[in-house]
């Protein structure tokens, strides 16, 4: 039965609204069905688990990956490039993820990401003035041509990938994206070749770049991952490698699909539009319902138990995998109240949208940044809005979910404020 | 029925056109005074304050004001809400009328209640010797102009700043000095800094940071004397094993008192250690008996605990005086069916030398202790503390995003020593050692915490007025 209901939630055909199954599976906090993950779907039970320490993110420790329908997003990062941060446990996590944070973010880089804003200004006006000049405004795809683009070239400014490989970048992150997506129609053994060439050609790419700024570093974090000799030593090149390609990708992909849900929303919402459109600063708190409202990652399929753990009453055995349905921990009515409703002046707005713990969103105020001032230009300068397909056509995947393309229409392009 | 009845409506009346009065205009004054016009009290609050400032946050004193991160006046508590209230700020209460609800101000005013809210708080121990705690450059640190003043001091290059005690006030201000680059020496009468709050083995921990950081931390000893020059300015501090040392800022950390002397006489029972109070903020008078329209909250208060043997916790931190401010007001504008208890799982933060500390529970309870993840050598770890067979308290050196867990450990009684594995354990946290809590009546600094009796309910109570 929950088994089934797992089943459901992958299942395509759901992917535009996986609320009312969500709703369905918190009525058994931790569902478990035969050989497949033990899925927790309720608030507090998650908040817990993603503070436990007897839970890891260290695909090692798990025992069988099972029947798992996610499995192949296990090893997303291929076999090529050693885990990142993110598949770690401490102390090996934290000494990355220290040694990452030191060009991004306090204490030592307090204003990385608030002194990136005009630059974000300037990508945000530069692809809405695109859109004008693109020719009709009957159909504009709001993913193709901005919700997508922005993020990748903000890593790539973050990076300090130079301006003319960009158009490369986009490609290569393109096709690293879509390998998130399970594609059942397509023919596997050739997805997953141009997936190993990819990241070939990308590692390949970033090993020359590291290489490059240990010689004549700059300002961007490349340059400083290659070169970190805090406190904690440096990465080695390898180290240094998957760590960026984590920022290109888990840096992109997420931020996509927040700007995506956050417009569809805000069209679904009129009034919450027109407010924003009136009060740029109303953004802040509309991202953070949006984070708990239409999380870009619905869940987290990567945990398993270092030893047998008790969870709201059900055993969980040693070496188990789990899987935290953060989305639907989100709209736990024990927690949140009306949580069907999206509401940007809600209080005590602590969702799970970022997780929580050690692995929290280590793009956070980025990913943050990036939509509050997306969402705000969009509010003010598309003229006329118009959803032309509702529910628009969204990506396969069930983790990173959101839509795969979003059709509007307006009237006009507002010129940006002088 | 009927009684239920008046019950409510002299709630309603209360809420309607009462009169409360809050004492102590700082965290836990401003905390209950929101909460309760949050709740729809719409009567009359005033707020008096001895202090001639708005309330203003103390934690970031002695951190980033120190440091010349923050400037003291721009440390005002954000306001959560409007409160309407009339303030009475710069003037303290000077006496209670039990009898005929009513408070008396330094001023000769009069200020009756329906209900009291008593948050006085505490204030820094003083150096004993009135003369030599007179002189120019020694100083403490409880209130903003008090950090103003030191901040100032410290911005003039002194040659040396020596610290009287190590608890974490003491240890926060040292580790400030050493950021500004300053010489600073540390007299601590314990074994280690931080010991009476955290015990000796965390306590040898924060020693080797002082050290690094080149503190000339001083264990085992007492300042016995601080000497002037003829101009009255401090210049030097005399040690109890012989040695002087030579400075021009002396910081006394020695503690705090709690600010109960206005009620005495008033037959409130308030007395050095704080005014007892039941677990729903209200206060007992001296015969033992709990008041119904008197409520404590803050780091002046004193209340049974359930999930530690009901002892009376005084707990001189930020998040309990929030926590309790807030039950307290609720309480007040409550009938007793719908009173809650204050709860709090006590937790406290400190930050120095670069490394974030947090706690959890009550670790001067602990007479066992097992590090559970990461490294002490590396500055980075989890301990818990075990009592009698469960865990009673966990701290956290850089590694606070664990902290809930063992909280929830400690609320549900999880037994010590924890018998599962984590991540990141390391072979040196497999076996619990002795915690190694100063003997009490050793004194050290003064602990944050004191924990004193059990259940009211279960022991006779003597009351001492005063000492
Ligand atoms: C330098 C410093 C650093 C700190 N750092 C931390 C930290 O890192 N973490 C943490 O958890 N806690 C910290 N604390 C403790 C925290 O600030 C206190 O727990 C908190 O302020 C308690 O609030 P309160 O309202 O109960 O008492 P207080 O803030 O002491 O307020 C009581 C107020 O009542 C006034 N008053 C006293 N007597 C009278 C009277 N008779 N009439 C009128 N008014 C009166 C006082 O002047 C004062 O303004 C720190 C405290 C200090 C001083």
């Amino acid at each position: 039965m929950t088994q089934a209901l797992l089943r459901e939630i992958i299942d395509y055909a759901n992917r535009a609204d996986p609320y009312p199954l969500y709703e369905e599976l918190r009525k058994t906090p931790v569902s478990h069905d035969g050989d497949g993950p033990y899925v927790v779907s309720t608030y507090y039970e998650i908040r817990s688990l993603l503070h436990d320490p007897r839970i890891s993110s260290d695909a090692r420790n798990l025992k069988a990956t099972g029947d798992d329908p996610l499995g192949q997003s296990a090893d997303e990062e291929g076999a090529d490039l050693p885990p990142s941060f993110l598949r770690l446990d401490p102390p090996d996590h934290d000494r990355l993820r220290r040694i990452t944070n030191r060009p991004f973010g306090p204490p030592h880089a307090p204003r990385r990401v608030h002194d990136m804003r005009a630059e974000l200004h300037g990508l945000v006006d530069g692809l809405i003035d695109g859109i004008g000049t693109s020719g009709t405004l009957d159909r504009v795809d709001l993913v193709d041509q901005f919700a997508y683009p922005f993020p990748v070239s903000v890593i790539c400014r973050l990076l300090g990938v130079p301006r003319e490989d960009e158009p490369r970048f986009h490609v290569w992150a393109d096709t690293l994206a879509a390998s998130l997506d399970p594609d059942p129609d397509g023919d596997p053994g050739q997805r997953a070749k141009s997936m190993t060439d990819t990241r070939m050609e990308l590692g390949m790419y970033l090993a020359g770049l590291i290489e490059e700024r240990r010689k004549n570093p700059g300002d961007d974090m490349l340059s400083q991952l290659a070169t970190s000799d805090g406190p904690d030593g440096a990465m080695t090149t390898m180290e240094a490698l998957s760590t960026s390609a984590l920022l290109l990708i888990a840096g992109h992909e997420t931020t996509v699909n927040l700007i995506t849900n956050g417009m569809l929303t805000l069209l679904r919402h009129p009034d919450v539009l027109q407010r924003l459109r009136e009060d740029p600063a109303l953004s802040v708190p509309i991202v953070e319902e949006l984070l708990r409202y239409e999380p870009p990652v619905q869940l987290v399929p990567q945990r398993s138990t270092l030893c047998d753990i008790e969870v709201a009453g059900v055993s969980i055995p040693k070496g188990a995998s789990l899987w935290l349905v953060l989305a639907s921990g989100n709209r736990d009515p024990k927690r949140f109240e009306n949580p069907d409703r999206f509401d940007p002046d809600r209080k005590d707005n602590q969702h799970l949208g970022l997780g929580s713990g050690i692995h929290s969103c280590f793009g956070a105020p980025l990913a943050r940044q990036e939509a509050q001032l997306a969402l705000s230009a969009l509010a003010r300068r598309l003229d006329n809005p118009r959803l032309l397909e509702d529910p628009p056509p969204y990506r396969q995947n069930a983790v990173l979910r959101g839509p795969r393309h979003l059709p509007i229409a307006c009237d006009g392009i507002l010129p940006k404020a002088a | 029925m009927t009684t239920a009845g008046a019950h409510d409506g002299a709630l309603e009346h209360l809420k309607r056109e009462g009169r409360i009065v809050i004492v102590g205009a700082s965290l836990a004054g401003l905390r209950a005074a929101e909460t309760m016009r949050e709740k729809g009290f719409a009567g009359s609050l005033t707020l008096i304050g001895d202090e001639p400032h708005e309330p203003y946050d103390r934690p970031p004193l002695s951190k980033q004001v120190l440091l010349g991160n923050a400037v003291a006046d721009h440390t005002t508590l954000p306001r959560r809400r409007a409160i309407d209230a009339d303030w009475r700020l710069g003037v303290p209460a000077t006496g209670l009328d039990m009898a005929a609800r009513r408070v008396r101000l330094g001023n000769g005013d009069e200020v009756e209640y329906d209900r009291l809210l008593i948050a006085t708080g505490v204030r820094a121990r003083p150096w004993p010797n009135a003369e030599e705690a007179s002189l120019d450059g020694v100083f403490v640190l409880r209130t903003r102009d008090d950090a103003v003043g030191l901040q100032r001091a410290l911005t003039d290059s002194p040659r040396r700043v020596v610290v009287i005690g190590a608890g974490f006030t003491g240890s926060e201000i040292a580790s400030a000095c050493r950021e500004r680059g300053l010489n600073v020496t540390v007299a601590e009468r314990g074994s280690a800094p931080l010991v009476g709050a955290l015990g000796g083995v965390i306590g040898e921990v924060a020693a080797e940071m002082h050290r690094e950081h080149e503190v000339d931390l001083r264990t085992g000893v007492m300042v016995t004397a601080l000497e002037g020059d003829p101009s009255g300015r401090v210049r030097a501090a005399h040690l109890s094993d012989g040695a002087t040392v030579e400075a021009d800022v002396v910081v006394v950390s020695l503690g705090a008192q709690r600010n109960t002397e206005w009620l005495a006489g008033s037959g409130l029972g308030a007395g050095p250690r704080g005014i007892a109070c039941d677990a729903g903020c209200r206060a007992f008078d001296v015969r033992g008996i709990v008041t119904d329209d008197i409520y404590v909250a803050g780091d002046v208060a004193r209340s049974p605990h359930a999930l530690f043997g009901y002892q009376f916790l005084s707990l001189e931190h930020w998040g309990n005086a929030v926590a309790q401010a807030d039950t307290a007001a609720h309480n007040m504008l409550s009938v007793s069916a719908d009173r809650r208890p204050h709860l709090w799982v006590p937790a406290f933060w400190s930050s120095q030398f670069g490394v974030n500390i947090k706690s959890v529970g009550v670790p001067p309870m602990g007479t066992e202790i097992m590090i559970t993840q990461g490294s002490p050598a590396e500055r980075r770890f989890a301990a818990v503390y075990g009592y009698q067979g469960r865990v009673i308290a966990a701290v956290t050196f850089d590694n606070c995003r664990w902290l809930p867990f063992y909280e929830h450990q400690i609320e549900s009684t999880a037994p010590f020593p924890p018998p599962f594995s984590t991540v990141d354990r390391r072979p040196e946290g497999n076996k619990p050692v002795p915690a190694d809590f100063p003997d009490p009546s050793v004194p050290t600094h003064g602990p944050t915490i004191t924990l004193s009796g059990y259940s009211p309910a279960d022991r006779k109570m003597t009351f001492t007025p005063g000492r």
